[in-house]
């Protein structure tokens, strides 16, 4: 099995290339494909188009139609029939095309993939992803930029998790792929091309554990809370609260289920503040749940009500009222004004 | 009611109450309409009377079959009919939380049954209590699900039958994966040395007009799965029937997909058993996927919480009681002196000591321990699922008697 990418990188003697976060996913899932010949991408234009986003570009070409399956258009059946495929004993990765194409697999997921391990008492284990391209931002059509993630971190028997970054991508697909649990992956499709999150990635490096928060950057006034596309929003905020001397921690919370809400917990004891910045709308959300947590752990710690910058309890606007919908570092800056005024 | 306008928009008031507890018109014709229309195109070597029929296609699927593997077919079905009669009993005095009749069934699901090897993988409904005991489930471990024990007591990977589905249809799409890695693999094309596979997935008529029924059937189609869908027909999907899932003979719906349907006596256990071996055969040598409606009868309710003189006549339930599946058998080994009345006392007194065993056990199945509902959710460390169960599990423990 040709690996073209990846030996040109071994072969310039370095093992750190500079990737955007759609090539990152790339390379780590034509890593987790070489280590594991269980390891199949199923979903629709994934083969021969390499997925309407390119993220499987080039794997079909070398790892075979047998290994990258370009399905019928069907999301219940790439759920489904991932779920027999994991019983055969294959770890299944799917695409989801769009967010807001989830829903005709929902009953799958909901009703086989997070339960059938508990239903067996543990005998029979579901090792699939099902990534989905997720958020708004890039001037589409209904049904293309919605954040879904809170319906899967209620449901037990998922894990959840989300990449904001070009090292993340390319570690966490990979340590998504080798869990044993079913994992939704959810891509901040607006970034994935964005020259601008070009970073540098260390295939050699020893990445944090998939289930891990982390405090991507250090601050003393107030704690901001986000995942997926809002990070980024979070460390523009920050840069520009820097500028007036307010001085902001953010934390990437990588894992939306199980929450690692340790650093969330440290940050905000020393701050007494935490603003959650969130795409998804508000209401009964995973922004509520970080809430909940955070008041029942900090509560004497806290200087001010816990505050939400989130997406409106709205259908997913229009395009051309997204930028009103969607947090951004104007809004972010003026919830941490209102939590520094308590 | 007659016009489709009052089907879709009935008018307030209207109709019989909900109490009147009989039948419509349209329902009775319905169910004997089913009585009598298994169609010309039928698959039967049994007849209800136990005459031997002919069939140039089917005979050799069967030559094989001798006096004492009839003998066989014929003793599975009356444990079988017996376990289920038991656990319906079970049922009605509290053991159960609720029970799954297969009253009926009986050949439908032996005949499939026995001509799948071990190899094979079944994907079942919830009524396939039948396919179980061919798999070597006992009756006992079918319990746990209905007494609320557990959700399937059994080892789906080393039985090679897959956990029941409650949800109507799900676990067609599902059966279709593990048959499109069946192919994968490499275990299709080549039965030469018997290590060839297939999968059978098991639903009714109801599930027919479920979306992952029709995708089940699109996925296995193009990717060429070694899939046989069979679709027990047994009039009723709870109150409604058949008609009201399917302008169609549901066999033929197999046509539109591009692959071959079927229609077979389902209380004909010589023609289940013969028809499967043909379909699995064909799945085995890449040929699938391939539909099967097995044509039978719900003796009994849709389960132990239905009342079907709701919606059905008894005069409908006594015509197919002419056509049982087991008595069949029992004359035709009677007129053709291949049993003796040994045999059959045999029988008898076997399956009164299965019941017997059924019964004792299912009154002494222990409640699960608390922990349990917290275990295996994830197979990965889960630290708040963790510190969930832990607090919990100390909470009743703080009680007196704490955790049984």
């Amino acid at each position: 099995m040709a690996a073209p990418v990846l030996s040109e990188t071994n072969s310039a003697a370095s093992t750190v290339r500079k990737l955007t976060i759609g090539k990152a996913l790339n390379l780590g899932l034509r890593a987790a494909m070489e280590a594991d010949p269980k390891v199949i991408m199923m979903g629709e234009d994934v083969g021969k188009l390499g997925g309407v986003f390119r993220i499987t570009d080039g794997l079909q070409k070398d790892f075979g139609e047998h290994r990258v399956l370009d399905t019928p258009l069907a999301e219940s059946g790439i759920i489904g029939t991932a779920v027999g495929l994991a019983v055969r004993g294959f770890r299944p990765v799917c695409e989801i095309q769009f967010d807001g194409f989830i829903f005709p697999g929902f009953d799958q997921i909901v009703s086989q993939v997070a339960k059938l391990q508990a239903r067996t008492q543990g005998r029979q284990r579901m090792p699939i992803v099902i990534r989905v391209p997720f958020g708004g931002g890039i001037g589409a059509v209904e049904h293309h930029s919605e954040s879904p993630e809170s319906y899967f971190a209620h449901t037990a028997g998922l894990r959840v998790v989300s990449c904001s970054n070009a090292v993340d991508a390319y570690w966490m697909i990979q340590q998504a792929v080798r869990c044993d649990d079913p994992v939704l992956f959810f891509e901040p499709k607006r970034l994935y091309h964005s020259g601008n999150m070009k970073a540098e990635v260390d295939t050699a490096a020893t990445p944090d554990p998939l289930f891990s928060s982390r405090v991507v950057r250090q601050g003393a006034a107030v704690t901001l809370v986000s995942y997926g596309p809002s990070v980024k929003v979070c460390l523009d905020a920050a840069t520009a609260a820097e500028e007036e001397g307010r001085s902001l921690e953010v934390i990437d919370l990588r894992t939306l289920s199980p929450l690692d809400l340790a650093p969330v917990f440290e940050s905000v004891r020393r701050t007494g503040r935490l603003v959650v910045v969130t795409e998804a709308p508000s209401e009964s959300s995973l922004s509520s749940e970080i809430a909940a947590r955070v008041q029942r752990e900090c509560f004497y710690s806290l200087e001010a009500p816990i505050m939400r910058v989130t997406g409106f309890d709205v259908p997913y606007p229009p395009a051309k009222l997204e930028e009103h919908f969607l947090p951004d570092l104007d809004r972010v800056l003026h919830t941490v004004d209102q939590s520094l005024a308590f | 009611m007659s016009s489709p306008d009052e089907w879709t928009h009935p008018v307030p008031g209207e109709g019989p109450p909900a109490t009147a507890a009989a039948p419509t018109a349209e329902r009775v014709i319905a169910g004997l309409r089913a009585t009598s229309e298994g169609g010309e195109d039928l698959v039967q070597l049994l007849t209800p009377e136990g005459e031997r029929v002919p069939n140039e296609r089917f005979d050799r699927y069967i030559a094989d079959v001798t006096d004492e593997d009839i003998r066989g077919l014929y003793r599975d079905m009356v444990l079988v009919r017996r376990a289920d009669r038991e656990s319906n009993a079970l049922q009605r005095q509290g053991q159960l939380g609720i029970w799954v009749p297969l009253l009926g069934q009986e050949a439908a699901q032996i005949g499939v049954g026995r001509a799948m090897r071990h190899t094979d993988m079944a994907f079942p409904s919830y009524r396939e209590h039948g396919v179980a005991w061919c798999k070597g489930i006992t009756p006992q471990q079918l319990l746990g699900i209905f007494r609320g024990t557990d959700n399937g007591g059994w080892d789906s990977a080393a039985t090679r039958f897959h956990p029941y589905t409650i949800v109507i249809g799900n676990q067609v799409l599902n059966a279709a994966g593990y048959a499109m890695g069946q192919r994968f693999e490499g275990k299709v094309g080549d039965d030469s040395d018997g290590t060839a596979e297939a999968t059978v997935c098991f639903f009714g008529d109801g599930a027919t007009s479920q979306g992952d029924v029709h995708e089940g059937f699109v996925w296995a189609s193009v990717y060429d799965a070694p899939l046989v869908f069979f679709c027990q027909n047994n009039q009723w999907a709870i109150s409604e029937p058949t008609e009201r899932q399917s302008r169609l003979p549901l066999y033929q719906r197999a046509r539109g997909y591009g692959f071959p349907g079927i229609r077979v006596d389902g209380n004909d256990v010589l023609a289940t058993l013969a028809v499967s071996r043909w379909a699995l055969d064909e799945c085995r040598h890449g040929n699938g996927p391939i539909l099967i409606e097995a044509f039978t009868y719900r003796m009994d309710a849709h389960t132990t919480t239905d009342d079907p003189t709701r919606y059905r006549l008894s005069d409908e339930v006594e015509t197919w009681k002419l056509k049982d599946p087991l008595e069949r058998v029992r004359v035709h080994l009677i007129r053709h002196e291949m049993a003796d009345d040994a045999f059959f006392e045999q029988v008898q007194a076997e399956s009164d000591q299965m019941a017997a065993e059924l019964r004792d056990y299912c009154f002494n199945m222990p409640d699960p321990p608390v922990r349990q509902m917290f275990d295996n959710v994830y197979s990965e460390p889960h630290p708040y699922l963790e510190a969930q169960r832990d607090e919990y599990v100390d909470y009743v423990a703080g009680f007196a008697g704490g955790e049984h």
